[in-house]
């Protein structure tokens, strides 16, 4: 008896028969963006926006009173953060927890998680994040109710082939792209926000270019 | 061997099912409320894409190049997946692929899973497999709960609960999740989803979830959600168990720039959905500590093999077809008799279990073409449920009475004005269709018996909206 991975192999050799001659992906929809720096960042805070989540812009080297004040206005206190999240960053004031490993229940019992991503794409207003040292692992921007998310200007695409792109390197690292806070459309096709994901999603984007 | 798509090859036929619908008003109020809702705003995110066209085109190369080539896409998957720390396992029907789902879950002594929405477990009926041995699925998407909690049957491949509206889900909480008392807005019935399976989600070590795109050139698996139930289940527990059909391949990674513009926008109306979850293998430091593939046929080669009809293998399943199908919106889901409902369900289930359990699914449409038109991967439905039709014909499959009866169905259901036409042949006498032998096709599909009223009503409420 053969097993079902030859037996599958076989049927699909089997049912494409005589193989047509390959034909090429005509890649004709639009790839680079076409808007100045300015448009591109008027637009990915407009779509943010959009999907309720908060924005703040502000200028390089003025992170972390930004910070400050996005948690002040949220009234947080403890903050959870990834292990490579730079110390240079983090205002005085609130208090920041180092995600070493903590259990899933710790991170649940706390009011939220400050993290930095890996792209941006202004169209879609979706910041993409790798999980590397300054984003955490996945569980940390999933679990708790409040996500605060730093990205600069420099890390921004206008289009989703531009955004997918950048991730060049780290595409086989665990993968995220987050478009405002969670939501659902399934009571009456109406999208409300905020299911099982962090309810409230702040952005700061950092102008670094 | 035996495919089996849900419970489909048990099913009422559609005219039969349809009629019984057709009488419940609310029913029909809900779809066609949820379905203008959805329809208004896809078309308004798909006219801000001046490249919609060119994405289309893309989507149906990109497909039809992965279908060329199934084989080495899948071992090339394989390899790079394993490579990654995965382990791919093989299905060839529903009972192989349940049966592998419950040795692993039972080889780590567990009684409990996680499930994100999953259309191939629907498919292989995997929660009836699993309760049988005493292992219990907690469904965490929202209208999959609403479903499984009010004991009802999936209407939608979105939007599985798309036929209720918010205050019969709000009872559906109230009675089956314990709760004192629940607020009226969609955000408390949220909020009451959210705690009710927070718990799970932190406790369950097994997760479970389909695949919207696997990757060849990576091994990497896509799956596209709103609510983050589906980063839960693919993130916090120990073991993920992950079964996609096989035509879910895509060669590259850059061919997710093209889906992930073309599915959002089609399905939910949304640029972006809230959540994309990509992930390779097993991470060390970050999610599940052991990850399986299954990779499903279940029928899906046997739709490779017929090459006019092949294309039905494109589908993202985005449900676009079924919100813009004029016989669907009058419906509902359930006349199809299958968890694939709709224009696509027309044309996919005959074709996965055997053209002879649902011989009336390729009548159910009128052709009027609106679903080749909103269709994202441009797959041409009308022509392939004729085709399908024609492999009826050619089976000896339905007898012709029945053919054109159905026939009359679709092409009615479609419109009022023929509806009206077609009544008013019968007002003159039901003999034109009774002479061609409708009374042996019974009352109970005679469309003309379609309640006037209700369906005046219908169209009245529409205009009003
Ligand atoms: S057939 Fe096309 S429109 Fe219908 S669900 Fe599939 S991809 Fe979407």
């Amino acid at each position: 008896m053969s097993t079902a991975r030859e037996e599958i192999l076989q049927r699909v050799k089997a049912a494409i028969g005589t193989r047509a001659p390959e034909e090429p992906v005509a890649r004709e929809y639009s790839q680079a963006g076409t808007l100045s720096e300015a448009d591109k960042l008027d637009l990915f805070v407009s779509r943010l926006e959009d999907y309720n989540a908060h924005v703040y812009r502000c200028a390089a080297g003025e992170e972390s009173a930004t910070i400050a004040e996005a948690l002040t206005a949220r009234g947080k206190t403890k903050i959870l953060i990834p292990p490579g999240f730079p110390a240079a960053r983090l205002p005085a004031g609130p208090t920041f927890i180092r995600d070493t490993g903590l259990d899933y229940r710790d991170i649940d019992a706390t009011e939220g998680a400050l993290t930095a991503a890996t792209a941006a794409i202004a169209m879609t207003g979706s910041l993409i994040l790798t999980h590397s040292e300054t984003e955490g692992r996945r569980a940390l921007t999933l679990i708790p109710d409040y996500h605060l998310c730093v990205v600069y200007t420099s890390q921004l695409s206008e289009t989703v082939p531009e955004g997918l792109r950048a991730l060049a390197a780290r595409r086989t690292s665990p993968v995220t792209t987050i478009a405002g806070p969670s939501a659902t459309a399934d009571i009456e096709m109406t999208r409300v926000k905020g299911v099982h994901g962090p309810r409230v999603l702040d952005v700061i984007v950092v102008s670094d270019k | 061997m035996s495919i089996r798509v849900g419970e489909s090859a048990e099913a009422a036929t559609f005219p039969k099912a349809a009629k019984k619908l057709l009488q419940n008003t609310q029913l029909r109020r809900n779809v066609r409320r949820a379905t203008d809702t959805i329809r208004a705003k896809r078309a308004k995110v798909v006219e801000e894409m001046p490249d919609w066209q060119a994405l289309r085109t893309a989507a149906q190369q990109i497909k039809k190049r992965t279908l060329r080539d199934l084989d080495t896409y899948l071992v090339e998957f394989e390899k790079n997946c394993t490579a990654a720390g995965g382990k791919v396992h093989w299905a060839r029907d529903a009972d192989e692929a349940n049966a592998i789902i419950i040795g692993i879950i039972q080889s780590h002594n567990q009684k409990e899973v996680i499930k994100v929405k999953t259309m191939t477990s629907d498919e292989t009926q995997l929660n009836k497999a699993l309760e049988a041995v005493g292992i219990s699925p907690w469904e965490t998407d929202l209208a999959d709960l609403i479903i499984q909690l009010g004991n009802d049957k999936p209407s939608h491949i979105v939007v599985p609960a798309l036929h209720k509206n918010k205050s019969e889900i709000r009872q559906i909480f109230l009675d089956t999740m314990g709760l004192k008392e629940l607020g009226h807005t969609p955000e408390d019935l949220a909020g009451a989803a959210r705690n009710y399976l927070r718990e799970r989600f932190l406790r369950v070590k097994v997760g479970f979830s389909g695949a919207n795109f696997a990757i060849a050139e990576t091994g990497s698996v896509c799956v596209v959600e709103s609510e983050g139930n589906g980063r839960m289940c693919v993130t916090l527990p120990d073991v993920l168990i992950t079964m996609f059909g096989v035509e879910k391949l895509i060669p590259s990674f850059d061919d997710l720039e093209v889906f992930l513009q073309l599915l959002p926008r089609s399905a939910t109306g949304e640029r972006m959905n809230p959540y994309n979850s990509i992930w390779t293998g097993v991470t060390p430091g970050d999610g599940p500590k052991e990850f399986h593939v299954i990779l499903l046929d279940n029928g899906r080669t046997k739709v490779l093999a017929d090459e006019e009809s092949r294309e039905t293998l494109h589908c993202i399943r985005c449900a676009a077809c079924l919100n813009a199908c004029p016989v669907y919106r009058q419906t509902g889901g359930h006349a199809y008799g299958s968890i694939y409902s709709g224009p696509i369900g027309a044309i996919l289930t005959p074709q996965l279990q055997g053209m002879e359990h649902s011989t009336s699914l390729p009548y159910a449409s009128s052709l009027c073409g609106a679903c080749y038109e909103v269709c994202p991967v441009k797959i041409n439905i009308p022509e392939i449920l004729i085709h399908l039709r024609r492999k009826i014909v050619e089976s000896g499959g339905a007898a012709l009475t029945e053919r054109m009866g159905m026939a009359v169905a679709g092409y009615t259901l479609a419109d009022s004005g023929r509806l009206a036409t077609v009544q008013k042949l019968v007002q003159i006498g039901r003999q034109p269709l009774d002479a061609i032998g409708l009374p042996g096709w019974s009352a109970a599909r005679d469309l003309p018996e379609i309640p006037t009223q209700t369906f005046r009503e219908w169209w009245k409420a529409r205009g009003a909206k």
